[in-house]
């Protein structure tokens, strides 16, 4: 059953065309969506035209099969966190939470039984009586999401919830809000512009980018097939190697640089495009002691991370980035002998930015257990 | 910042001198007032004998006490009237988005540029006509509109995070209740300077008193200082500066508790 | 099931945009409903008088203000041709040029020095403050003692160096510039406190900066503080300017014009005609020029604030 779904849905303002295009969507019931892009994407705008905050210029958004493009948002029976958590300063911790039970005017019984389940839940017990002020940042985001479990809304929305908290505590709650998804069947949508946050929590992740739709898909696929140069160097983190490439008669040849042979790459569809644009993961430029060495690169900066290692190459007027597991004594300047695989590669087209065919390794890479 | 003991020095001279000469009329009217008839003609800086006699005297031969409430009661009711009318606009500035409201703003700006005083007559008129001469509606109604406090009010709610509009509104709040129970309680700080403010200003009034009062049922205290200087003789000064005195203390007490908000207050809703 | 959706989304559609418009009606009523007692005063009390008065100047009226007969510009005629009116004006603009400045400088300096972080600096500020809450009627009867021509503490002082007595408030020469020296008092507080929060809103980064680079006090003054409050000491001028022109509490109180309409700034000439005399017509030609030259003010004050603002 389709909880929330978008058909020919758009945007614009008076000054401002095409805020969002075209959008079709829909999210299943009890599923984990992400919306992920850069900001300007559009990906907030649409998060508050699903909750009503914001007018629909073309298209029809339902809700549970019900058309509610003229619903206040009151009436569409969801929960919403904010990003910057949007507590009332002046009330309590408790009354915060029993903010919106108290506008519905829910009775009081019901009121407090439904506090303290959320509180225990999301162990803030002990801080009902004060006030957000005195509360830390992660508390304060504990708060907020108790608001917005305790109006048992089916379906919630996250505007970058986390993106105010430091990285630990980011990493922690990301978690928590995914496990606090699943515990209560949700159908969450998430809006956010990180990436890692987007791959991590998301049952399906969409990509927005202009407020147009990149992809929609779950986040393997999004990584092994991204289906155009933007997904492929937005998702993933280092992002995917990338070169311009022309084929010569036995060569493919990477930014004037790096040569591969000509016979290893199969489809007749890319050897037809005239601009190519390659990809290569930083994990597929492996190290080349047991696979032979197809190439010497020279090493431009190293980072070392402890359990593995980041060594950038120049290729042409690109900086290509490989990713060893483990601890390299590699130093700038070393030429380092490496093993790239044409079966690694994903091609596109450099016109229109589309993926003409993913690399063929994956699945080699994603274990069944 | 260390400040060098030299320019200390000149600073704390400039600042008790200038000190003085701003606060020497206020505070030889004060030392007047608890001076006897015979030290005031014969010119005392100093009282020799305090005396409360002016105080009494004041008292009983003026419906000071009178004049006093009078000024109390229209003083709180324009300073209520205008906090609840400037908020009221200053909601429906910032959290309501409707057809007209930048026009209808730009009407509140215009606002400023008529003078009381330029349409007083016409305003007498309308007192009169309504009968509302010598009543306490007619000396407050026409203040209760005020824009420099729409303003002041407004660049205020403009600090509240829209995201808690947004969440009242899921929560399904309407905008009365919004505004009572989150923006108003959010906005005390700002309230009250506006409150100080618009009191001080409705103690102080001058013209409009003087015109909408015929006689002492509820005549201000201004007008009421300004019939005991006419009256009494010139040779009572002690008297007169009694009342003088009478009148400033609640403002001044009122000025030195709220100084530093109206301060900050004034700096933000004028310049901003 | 599909059917059935794309039936529904046929009907919906446009139905979605009677809601909107329906929508929309109401959330202009709900805003109108905030804004309406202000709106309702506002034209009771402020544009009806504005219209009004603009129509009365056009007439001779009874003692009651009831129009009488339509005179067309005479009223503007006369009161121009008129030696007590350009009397009036003429005062009126020698007493903007007395106090606007003179307030505006002296709240400059004391509020300068009250910007020092010095021990005990709030006193200091609450004093400069104080005469905001010393009413027009209280300050007055507080000068009137001092102009006092015999008691009165400044010819005591005069006395005092062995200089001949002044008629503070009865010699022609003098009583506009006593006038004004009770207006600078009474709206300096007013002017201070403004001045003073202009000055605490500025970085104390730039000061610091300056210190590093051995600026001295004066260097800091003219370069920094000046230039930073200027939006602050424009609106402070503006205000005063309109202030000046609004004055009335203390004509009443201390010179009911006189001596020989010295003193008979605009307000106190609209409401001598119009109160006193019963003359509306002509009161409110004189009304309709204060207006004038109020709007002309606050006209400059938006235009120019507007571009100092965005400066700062």
């Amino acid at each position: 059953m389709n909880q929330v779904e978008l058909i020919n849905v758009s945007k614009s303002f008076d000054k401002q065309q095409d805020i969002l295009n075209d959008i079709n969507l829909s999210i299943k019931k009890g599923e984990f969506f992400v919306l992920v892009g850069p900001s300007g994407s559009g990906k907030s705008t649409l998060l508050r035209m699903i909750a009503g905050l914001e007018d629909i210029t073309d298209g029809i958004i339902k809700i549970n099969e019900r058309a509610v493009n003229h619903l206040p948002p009151k009436d569409r029976n969801l929960s919403m966190v904010f990003q910057n958590y949007a507590l009332y300063p002046h009330l309590t911790v408790e009354q915060n939470i029993l903010f919106g039970l108290r506008a519905k005017k829910v009775n009081k019984q019901e009121q407090q039984k439904r506090l303290n389940e959320t509180c225990q839940m999301m162990e803030i017990s002990n801080l009902l009586k004060r006030k957000p002020k005195e509360l830390s940042g992660g508390q304060r985001q504990r708060v907020a999401l108790a608001r917005s479990v305790v109006s048992e809304a089916p379906l919630c929305l996250m505007d970058e919830p986390l993106s105010n908290l430091d990285a630990k505590l980011r990493a922690h709650m990301r978690i928590e809000i995914k496990r606090l998804q699943k515990r209560l069947g949700l159908t969450m949508i998430y809006v956010t512009h990180d990436q890692v946050e987007a791959m991590t929590m998301g049952d399906r992740i969409m990509v927005l980018n202009n407020g147009r739709i990149q992809q929609v898909g779950d986040p393997i696929t999004l990584y092994n097939k991204p289906a155009n140069l933007f997904v492929a160097s937005f998702i993933g983190s280092p992002k995917m190697n990338m070169g311009k490439a022309v084929f010569s008669d036995q060569h493919l040849i990477i930014e004037d640089d790096l040569h591969l042979p000509k016979e290893s790459i199969k489809s007749a569809m890319i050897s037809e495009t005239k601009n190519i644009t390659v990809g290569i993961r930083a994990e597929h430029i492996l190290p080349a002691e047991d696979s032979g060495v197809t190439h010497e690169l020279t090493v431009v900066n190293v980072e070392q991370l402890g359990n593995e290692t980041l060594i950038s190459f120049e290729i042409g007027k690109e900086l290509w980035t490989a990713k060893w597991l483990g601890q390299w004594n590699v130093h700038t300047g070393d030429k380092l002998p490496v093993h790239i695989s044409a079966d690694n590669i994903s091609f596109f087209d450099s016109n229109s930015g589309r993926l003409l065919e993913a690399s063929s390794t994956e699945k080699e890479e994603v274990l069944a257990i | 910042m260390k400040i060098p003991l030299r320019r200390k020095v000149i600073f704390y001279i400039l600042l008790v001198v200038s000190a003085f000469l701003v606060f020497a009329p206020a505070l030889i009217a004060f030392m007047m007032s608890f001076m006897t008839n015979q030290d005031i003609m014969s010119g005392k800086l100093i009282p020799t004998t305090i005396t409360f006699d002016n105080y009494l005297a004041v008292f009983e031969r003026f419906p000071l006490l009178n004049y006093l409430l009078n000024s109390f009661i229209v003083s709180i009711v324009i300073m209520i009237g205008q906090l609840m009318l400037s908020s009221l606009a200053a909601y429906a500035f910032v959290f309501m988005e409707f057809k007209g409201r930048n026009f209808l703003f730009f009407v509140f700006i215009s606002t400023m540029m008529v003078p009381f005083e330029a349409s007083v007559i016409p305003n007498f008129q309308t007192i009169r006509d309504l009968n509302l001469i010598d009543s306490y509606a007619g000396l407050t109604l026409p203040y209760f509109a005020m824009a420099f406090g729409t303003f002041l009010l407004r660049q205020n709610f403009k600090q509240i995070p829209k995201e808690l509009k947004e969440a009242s509104e899921i929560a399904g709040m309407g905008h009365f209740k919004f505004y009572l129970s989150v923006v108003l309680p959010m906005a005390k700080t700002s309230l009250i300077t506006l409150g100080v403010y618009g009191f001080l200003t409705s103690w102080n009034m001058y013209l409009w008193p003087l015109l909408a009062t015929t006689n002492d049922s509820v005549r201000t205290v201004q007008i009421g200082l300004k019939q005991l200087q006419t009256q009494e003789q010139l040779n009572e000064w002690g008297v007169i500066m009694a009342g003088g005195i009478i009148v400033v203390i609640p403002t001044l007490i009122l000025l030195f508790l709220g100084q530093k908000r109206l301060q900050q207050g004034l700096a933000e809703g004028a310049i901003k | 099931m599909n059917e059935v959706a794309i039936q529904s989304d046929g009907v919906a559609t446009p139905d979605f945009k009677k809601i909107k418009k329906k929508q929309q009606l109401i959330r202009f009523l709900k805003g109108i409903l905030f804004l309406m007692p202000s709106i309702i005063l506002f034209a009771v009390f402020l544009f009806y008088p504005l219209i009004r008065t603009i129509y009365l100047s056009f007439f001779l009226t009874d003692a009651s203000g009831s129009t009488t007969v339509f005179v067309g510009l005479d009223n503007f005629i006369n009161m121009f041709s008129s030696p007590v009116f350009r009397k009036s004006m003429q005062s009126t603009f020698l007493f903007v040029i007395f106090t606007v400045p003179g307030t505006v400088l002296i709240g400059l300096f004391l509020a300068i020095l009250a910007n020092e972080k010095l021990k005990g600096i709030g006193f200091f500020r609450t004093i400069y403050s104080s005469t905001m809450g010393i009413s027009v009627a209280a300050g007055s009867v507080f000068w009137l003692f001092l102009f006092n021509p015999t008691m009165g503490w400044l010819n005591e002082i005069l006395n005092f160096f062995g200089i001949e007595a002044i008629g503070w408030l009865t010699d022609p020469s003098w009583a506009l510039l006593s006038v004004s020296i009770t207006t600078i008092w009474m709206n300096l507080g007013f002017i201070f406190l403004i001045l003073l929060g202009g000055l605490q809103s500025i970085d104390s980064y730039l000061y610091e900066s300056a210190e590093i680079d051995g600026a001295s006090y004066f260097y800091k003054l003219r370069r920094i503080t000046i230039p930073m409050l200027s939006p602050t000491l424009f609106f402070v001028i503006t205000v005063s300017l309109i202030n000046a022109f609004q004055t009335f509490g203390q004509i009443d109180m201390l010179t009911s014009g006189g001596p020989q309409n010295e003193t008979n700034l605009i307000v106190y000439s609209i409401y001598q005609e119009a109160f006193m005399n019963y003359q509306y017509g002509t009161a409110s030609a004189q009304a309709v020029v204060l207006f004038v030259i109020i709007l002309v003010l606050t006209f400059i004050q938006f235009k120019l604030g507007e571009k100092k603002v965005h400066y700062q």
